[in-house]
C-alpha cells in the first residue's frame, strides 16, 4: 500500500438525498465512490489524487430499475454481474452483457459498476463503446436539480466529463431501438479474461432491403475519451460494397488517435480497428446466425 | 496399517499420495512470512536509486517526516562485508557512491507504521549525477561504456568437439539463423519477504520465503561479520519460487538484518508486487546466433552456436546459468563437429537471475526454430530432420558426454506425434488454412534437461543429508531443500517410507532451518528429487541398518515393531541418528578447464507438440492443445510430476506469447499484474502429460529432475506451429500480436 | 500530516459479529488480516488481478485489496477460515486430492471462487464454466488442470450426495 491511508477519508451515506446535499454544501470536496475497482488501484499505487469520498455503492436511489416500452433505464449502480444476469440486456443489448463479462474476473463483477465505468472515464473501459452504440443516456442529479444528456458527448476528453462537481450519475436509459439491428463487440485484450483492452470495437447496424439503413460504431483504447466515429458511420449507409469497406477503414483511421503505450503500439491498434470494422461489415452480409456478439 | 516390508514393495513409489501440508494450505492454516506478527515489530522499506547509472552525490530527507522516530541504514551501517554474497562478490547490498541500475538499493527505513513508512519512503531524494548506461547486448560487448570489470563480461564459455571450421566445406547446406528471448518475471503470488531479529546474545535470526537457506545463511555471516552459530535462517512456508528465491532473499534479509541490528527490533520487510516485479531478478533476455551445416542425407555435420545472455548489473547467478544454457545449446542430438561460444554480459538493467530452466529455455528456444528452418532448407519434415540426428545410446553430447541412459527419442517423438494426431493435423490445416481468417498450425520440439548441479557441482556442494529417530518411534529427515508447492515434503516422506518399508505418517520432513537442518545445498536445478532424494533414502536406510545391526529389528518387520526398535535403541543409546552424504556415481567425470565431460548426471528427455490458431484479425495466437511427453526416470508421485509439468508448460506458455517486461531508462514499467500478462485459466489449453519411465540406477527409486524440463519445450513448439499456421518464421518471443503483426506486415509489404 | 479520523465498523466475520476500529479507507484484506488476524486471505498484487485475496461479501465473491472497510458497514463476509468446520468442504477436500495446491498462496481464494462457482453460478458447471469462473484468479504452479479436474470433482460429489 503506497498511499498514507489516514490522510483518505469516507463516509457512507444512507440515502441519495444526503450525499446529494454533502456535495452541494462542499462542491467538489466530496467525490462519490462506488465499487472501488479503479479507485482503490490508484490508491495502492499511491496515485488517487482525492482525498475525500462518498461511498455511494449502496444507495438505493442509484439502483433502479424501470422498463417501458421504449426505454430500459438502469440505476447507475448496477454492477456488472447483475448487467449479465438481466433479461431484457440479454435479449436486445448483448453488447453490454458481453461488456460486463468481459470486464475483469467475477469479483470484480460482483463489484464494479456500469455508473462507475462511466464516472471513471478511462478510455480503455469495457462498456462505453456498446453504450454509444446503443444511444444511451445519462440522468444526472444534484442536490437541486436533474438533467438528462446523451452519453455520446459526456466525455469531453481525457477524464473530463460534462458533469458537475455536486452531481452523480443517477440512471443509464437505453433506448429499445435497436433489437432489431446486427450488432457486434469485440475487445482485444493481452489474454482471454482480465485482461485491460487494446482495441474495444462496438458496431451495430440496421440491414434493410439489401443495405445499411442506419449504423453505430464505437471504439474503446483509441482516443483520449472512448469514440463514437461518426464519419466513418456516414460512409456506410446504402448497399455494401467492397469499396465502400476499404474508404470506410481508411476513414477510421482518420477518425481515431491512437497511442503507442506499454499495452500496445499505435500501429498496431489502427491495424486491428480496422480489421475489426471490416469483420463486423462482412458479418453484415452474412445469415445473422454466424456472427460473433 | 501394517505391512511386511518386504512382501509390498514400491507401497509408496509411483502413487499419488496427496500432498502432506495440503490440508493447511486448502484451510488457509499455512502460515507465510507476512502471516507472522512479532510483539514491537517494525516495518521495513527499500529506497532504491531510480537511476539506471550513476554517481550517488548525496541524500536528502524531506522536513515534512518525523525522521527521529525511524531506523534508517545505509552502506555505512554495513559491519561487514558491503556484498550479497553468492558466486562473485561483486553486488553491494546498499549501494555506496556508485548505483549501476534503476532499482539498486541505497538506504533502508524503518517504522513501525507501514503507512507513514511509506510517506517516508517518497520523502528521501537521492542526489544522483547521472552516467551513459548500457542498455544492450551489443552495446555491453562493444564496450561502449565499460560498467564492469576489463570488459563487460561476466563469464565466456567454449565448448568444442570436431572442428566446425573444417566442416563448411563439405555441407550440403548452412543455415543461418539468429533468435532472440525476452526477460521473464517469475511471477510467484506470494511476494518476497522476510522478518529479521537481532540480539547479542542469540544473535540474528531470519524467517522468511526462501528456496535456499544456506545460501542466505552464508551471505549473513558475510555482510553481518558473524560466526557460524550466530546466524540463523528458517524457511517459512514458500509461495512459489521458480528461481526468482534463489538468491534475492539474501538481498533482502541482509536490508532486514541491517534494519534489525540497527533498531534492536524485529524487522519485516514483504515486497508489494509493484516494487517485487520491478527490482527482483528476472529470466535473462539472450540472443542466440547459430550456423549450422547438414549433409545432402539430412544429417547434421557442424553447429556453430554463439549464445549471449544479458546479466544486468551484477553476476548474481550468471555464470551457471550462462552454463547450462550453454551446454543445453545443442539439444539432444548427434553432431561429430559442435562449437559453442556463450557470453553474459552486463548491461544497467536490474539483476537477471534464476528462473525455472536455468539458461536452457534460451538456448533451447533458439536451437529448436534452427532445426525447423534448417529441415525446410533441406525440404524434410521437422520430424523426419530430427529423426535422422537423434543422439542414440552410445554416442556422445556436444560436452563429449556418452549417452549411458536407454533413451529412445524417435520411440519418445513417434508418442507425441501419435497423441496429439499430428500427421493428420498437420495435413487438414494446410487444406482449410487458405479460406479461413483464424489458421492453424501444429508444431513440435524435442529437448533435454540435466538433473543436479552442472559438471562437478554435486561433487564440490557435497550435500548432507540427515535422518533422526524420535522415542515415539517417528524418522524425522533434516534436509535443507524447501518446499515451495513442488512437493518436496510428499516426495521425500514417500522416498523415506519406500526405503524403510513402514508407514508414510511415521516419516517427518523437519522444516527446513539452518540450525536443525545440515546443508543440503539449493532447493534448485531440478537437483531436489533425483540429488538430495537419494541422500534421503541413503539416511534412512542408515537408521534402517543401525536397528538391523543391533538385531532390535529383524528383516522382516511391521511399523509397529520398526517404531518398538527405534523406541529401544533410544533407550539403550540415547539416540539413533544416521547422515549421508553425496558421492559421485562411480565413472562420471567432468573436466571444468576444458569444460567437457560427464555435465550431468542424468538428463530428462522430451517432446512436446503444439496446436496453435492465429487469428488473422486481431494477430492474437492461441495455443489449443499441448501434448508433452517426456522420459524423467520413475515418477515418484504422478500427480504431483504431472502437477509440475503442467505448471512449467504453463509458463512456458507465458514465455512464448505474452510474458513481456516492458523497460523504460532500465526499469520495468509494466510492473504490475494487470499490465505485465501470465495466462490465466481461460488462456491455456488442456496440457496432455505423458510420462515414459525408465528408472535411473542413482536416483531415489529411479527417480530423476523433472522441475525445469517442462519450461524449455513449449515456446519453441508453439513458434514452430505458428509457422506451420502463417508460414512465417518469427524469431524471437514473446511473440506478442504486435510481433506478429510487424512480422506478417513486413511479408506482405 | 492530516488524517481522517479512525471510524467503527461493524459486520459478522464468518458468522461472528466484529467491530473495528479502522480508518475509513483502509483496505479491508488489512482489516482482516491485522485486526482480526484471518491471515487465510491472501494479498498477492493488491490491485484486483490475482484474486489471492478473494473474500465473500454478502455470498459474492470480491477481492478484499479493492473494498475500503467503511463499506462494509452491516455486511457479511466469509473467510477461507469460515468455510469448513471440522471436516473441510469438498472444494478442500477435492484440493488436496487432486493436487489442485501447490504452494498454496492462491488457494485461499481459489478455493472461495470455486465454491462461489458451484453453489451459486451452476451446479454443474462444464469445464469451459471452470475456466471463466476462476479466470479472476491467478495461479502460477498448476497451469490451472489440477484445479478444474478438483472442481469438477467436487461438483460431482455434492450432486452424488444430492447436495
Amino acid at each position: 500500500m503506497r498511499s498514507y491511508v489516514p490522510a483518505y477519508d469516507m463516509r457512507v451515506p444512507l440515502e441519495l438525498d444526503e450525499a446529494l446535499e454533502t456535495m452541494a454544501r462542499e462542491p467538489g470536496e466530496w467525490k462519490p465512490f462506488a465499487g472501488g475497482t479503479d479507485l482503490m488501484v490508484l490508491l495502492e499505487q499511491g496515485r488517487l489524487a482525492d482525498r475525500k469520498f462518498l461511498s455511494v455503492a449502496r444507495l438505493k436511489g442509484l439502483r433502479g430499475f424501470a422498463l417501458t416500452d421504449d426505454h430500459v433505464t438502469l440505476g447507475a449502480m448496477i454492477t456488472y454481474r447483475q448487467v449479465q444476469t438481466t433479461a431484457i440486456l440479454q435479449q436486445e443489448f448483448p453488447l453490454l452483457c458481453r461488456a460486463a463479462y468481459e470486464t475483469g474476473g467475477l469479483a470484480t463483477q460482483n463489484r464494479g459498476t456500469l455508473g462507475g465505468n462511466i464516472a471513471n472515464a478511462s478510455p480503455a473501459a469495457d462498456s462505453p463503446p456498446a453504450l454509444l452504440v446503443y444511444d444511451a443516456e445519462l440522468e444526472l442529479v444534484s442536490a437541486s436539480r436533474t438533467r438528462w444528456v446523451p452519453y455520446a458527448g459526456f466525455h469531453l476528453g481525457y477524464k473530463k466529463m460534462d458533469l458537475r462537481p455536486e452531481e452523480v450519475i443517477r440512471n443509464i436509459r437505453l433506448p429499445r431501438t435497436k433489437k432489431n439491428w446486427r450488432q457486434y463487440y469485440r475487445k482485444v485484450g493481452t489474454r482471454r479474461a482480465q485482461a485491460i483492452s487494446k482495441v474495444c470495437f462496438a458496431g451495430a447496424a440496421l440491414v434493410e432491403h439489401g443495405g445499411i439503413s442506419d449504423v453505430r460504431i464505437a471504439l474503446g483504447s483509441m482516443a483520449p475519451t472512448v469514440l463514437r466515429c461518426r464519419k466513418t458511420e456516414a460512409l456506410l449507409l446504402g448497399p455494401l460494397t467492397a469499396e465502400m469497406i476499404r474508404a470506410a477503414a481508411d476513414e477510421l483511421a482518420r477518425e481515431i488517435q491512437p497511442i503507442d503505450d506499454f499495452r500496445s503500439t499505435a500501429r498496431y491498434r489502427t491495424r486491428v480497428a480496422q480489421k475489426l470494422l471490416e469483420e463486423f461489415l462482412l458479418g453484415l452480409i452474412t445469415p445473422p446466425a454466424g456472427e460473433s456478439a | 496399517m501394517a505391512m511386511q516390508s518386504d512382501s509390498m514393495p514400491d507401497r509408496f513409489i509411483g502413487k499419488s499420495i496427496p500432498r502432506k501440508e495440503g490440508r493447511e494450505k486448502v484451510t488457509g492454516r499455512a502460515v507465510y512470512v507476512d502471516d507472522i506478527a512479532m510483539l514491537d515489530m517494525l516495518h521495513g522499506v527499500t529506497v532504491r536509486s531510480q537511476v539506471a547509472r550513476g554517481h550517488l552525490r548525496g541524500i536528502r530527507f524531506a522536513e515534512s517526516i518525523p525522521w527521529d522516530e525511524f531506523t534508517i541504514v545505509t552502506a555505512k551501517d554495513i559491519p561487514g562485508k558491503n556484498c550479497v554474497a553468492l558466486i562473485l562478490d561483486d553486488q553491494p547490498c546498499l549501494a555506496n557512491q556508485v548505483v549501476n541500475h534503476a532499482e539498486e538499493p541505497v538506504l533502508l527505513l524503518a517504522h513501525a507504521d507501514p503507512y507513514l513508512l511509506e510517506e517516508a519512503r517518497r520523502a528521501v531524494e537521492l542526489d544522483i549525477e547521472p552516467l551513459p548506461p548500457v542498455f544492450t547486448i551489443d552495446d555491453s560487448l562493444a564496450k561502449k561504456q565499460l560498467i564492469w570489470g576489463e570488459d563487460n563480461i561476466f563469464k565466456s564459455f567454449l565448448v568444442e568437439s570436431g572442428d566446425v571450421e573444417s566442416a563448411w566445406s563439405r555441407a550440403h547446406l548452412i543455415v543461418e539463423g539468429e533468435y532472440e528471448t525476452g526477460a521473464q518475471e517469475q511471477l510467484y503470488i506470494e511476494p518476497q519477504g522476510i522478518i529479521a531479529t537481532f540480539d547479542a546474545e542469540d544473535g540474528l535470526t531470519v524467517w522468511g520465503s526462501m528456496q535456499c537457506p544456506y545460501y542466505v545463511h552464508r551471505a549473513l555471516m558475510t555482510l553481518l561479520n558473524l560466526p557460524v552459530n550466530s546466524v540463523r535462517v528458517i524457511q517459512t512456508e514458500t509461495g512459489g519460487g521458480f528461481g526468482g528465491k534463489e538468491e534475492y532473499p539474501s538481498m533482502i534479509a541482509g536490508h532486514a538484518a541491517l534494519l534489525a541490528r540497527k533498531s534492536g527490533k524485529p524487522v519485516k520487510i514483504v515486497y508489494d508486487r509493484m516494487e517485487d516485479m520491478a527490482a527482483t531478478t528476472k529470466r535473462h533476455p539472450s540472443r542466440t546466433r547459430h550456423r549450422t551445416a547438414v549433409t545432402r542425407e539430412g544429417k547434421l555435420l557442424a553447429m556453430d552456436i554463439e549464445f549471449v545472455v544479458d546479466g544486468g548489473a551484477y553476476a548474481t547467478l550468471s555464470p551457471v546459468v550462462l552454463s547450462r544454457g550453454t551446454i543445453h545449446a545443442a539439444g539432444p542430438y548427434f553432431c561429430p563437429n559442435v562449437r559453442i561460444r556463450s557470453k553474459a554480459v552486463a548491461t544497467n538493467f536490474p539483476p537477471h537471475g534464476a528462473f525455472r530452466g536455468f539458461g536452457a529455455p534460451q538456448s533451447v528456444f533458439a536451437l529448436e526454430r534452427q532445426m525447423d528452418q534448417v529441415a525446410r532448407a533441406l525440404g524434410l519434415t521437422p520430424e523426419e530432420f530430427r529423426r535422422r540426428n537423434f543422439v542414440k545410446e552410445g554416442e556422445t553430447l556436444a560436452v563429449g558426454q556418452m549417452v549411458r541412459e536407454k533413451i529412445d527419442m524417435a520411440a519418445l517423438m513417434e508418442c507425441a506425434l501419435d497423441l496429439s494426431d499430428y500427421h493428420a493435423k498437420r495435413k487438414r490445416f494446410a487444406e482449410e488454412n487458405p479460406r479461413r481468417a483464424v489458421k492453424r498450425g501444429i508444431g513440435l520440439a524435442s529437448f533435454l534437461h540435466g538433473a543436479g548441479f552442472t559438471g562437478s557441482g554435486e561433487r564440490y556442494m557435497a550435500s548432507l543429508v540427515g535422518a533422526e529417530a524420535t522415542p515415539e518411534g517417528q524418522v524425522r529427515v533434516l534436509a535443507a531443500s524447501t518446499e515451495m508447492g513442488q512437493g518436496t515434503t510428499t516426495v521425500f516422506s514417500q522416498i523415506a517410507a519406500e526405503a524403510l518399508g513402514v508407514d508414510f505418517d511415521l516419516i517427518e520432513i523437519v522444516q527446513p532451518d539452518t540450525a536443525l537442518v545440515p546443508n543440503s545445498g539449493p532447493t534448485v536445478a531440478s537437483r531436489t528429487c533425483m540429488v538430495v532424494g537419494k541422500l534421503v533414502e541413503s539416511a534412512v536406510l542408515g537408521i534402517r541398518q543401525q536397528l538391523l545391526s543391533s538385531s532390535l529389528l529383524k528383516d522382516k518387520y511391521t511399523s509397529e515393531q520398526f517404531r518398538q526398535a527405534c523406541r529401544l535403541f533410544i533407550q539403550n543409546h540415547g539416540e539413533l541418528k544416521s547422515t549421508a552424504e553425496y558421492s559421485a556415481p562411480v565413472g562420471v567425470y567432468w573436466d571444468d578447464e576444458k569444460y567437457r565431460g560427464d555435465a550431468y548426471g542424468a538428463y530428462a528427455w522430451a517432446v512436446y507438440v503444439a496446436e496453435v490458431s492465429v487469428d488473422m484479425t486481431t494477430y492474437e495466437i492461441r495455443v489449443d492443445d499441448l501434448v508433452a511427453v517426456q522420459e524423467v526416470g520413475r515418477v515418484i508421485n504422478p500427480v504431483l510430476a504431472t502437477g509440475q509439468i503442467e505448471g512449467g508448460v504453463a509458463q512456458g506458455v507465458g514465455f512464448a506469447l505474452y510474458e513481456n517486461v516492458v523497460w523504460q531508462e532500465g526499469r520495468m514499467v509494466n510492473s504490475q499484474m494487470t499490465n505485465y500478462i501470465m495466462p490465466t485459466s481461460a488462456d491455456l489449453p488442456r496440457i496432455r502429460v505423458f510420462f515414459e519411465e525408465v528408472p535411473y540406477a542413482h536416483g531415489p527409486g529411479g527417480a530423476k529432475g523433472i522441475g525445469e524440463l517442462p519450461i524449455d519445450g513449449p515456446a519453441p513448439a508453439i513458434v514452430n506451429a505458428i509457422e506451420n499456421a502463417i508460414g512465417v518464421s518469427i524469431k524471437r518471443i514473446p511473440v506478442t500480436p504486435e510481433v506478429l503483426m510487424e512480422a506478417l506486415e513486413g511479408v506482405h509489404a | 500530516m492530516p488524517e481522517a479520523p479512525k471510524v467503527a465498523v461493524s459486520f459478522a466475520v464468518n458468522g461472528e459479529p466484529r467491530t473495528v476500529e479502522a480508518y475509513p479507507m483502509a483496505r479491508l484484506l488489512d482489516v482482516l488480516r491485522h485486526e482480526l488476524r484471518l491471515t487465510g486471505t491472501k494479498e498477492g498484487c493488491g490491485e484486483g488481478e490475482c484474486g489471492a485475496c478473494s473474500v465473500l461479501i454478502d455470498g459474492e465473491l470480491v477481492n478484499s485489496c479493492l473494498v475500503p472497510v467503511a463499506q462494509v458497514e452491516g455486511c457479511r463476509i466469509t473467510t477461507i477460515e469460515g468455510i469448513s468446520g471440522e471436516t473441510l468442504h469438498a472444494v478442500q477436500e477435492a484440493f488436496v486430492e487432486c493436487g489442485a495446491a501447490q504452494c498454496g498462496i492462491c488457494t485461499p481464494g481459489m478455493v472461495l471462487a470455486a465454491v462461489t462457482l458451484i453453489e451459486r453460478h451452476s451446479a454443474q458447471p462444464t469445464e469451459d464454466d471452470v475456466r471463466n469462473g476462476l479466470a479472476g484468479n491467478l495461479c502460477r504452479c498448476t497451469g490451472y488442470m489440477r484445479i478444474f479436474e478438483a472442481v469438477l470433482q467436487a461438483c460431482e460429489k455434492s450432486v452424488g450426495a444430492g447436495a
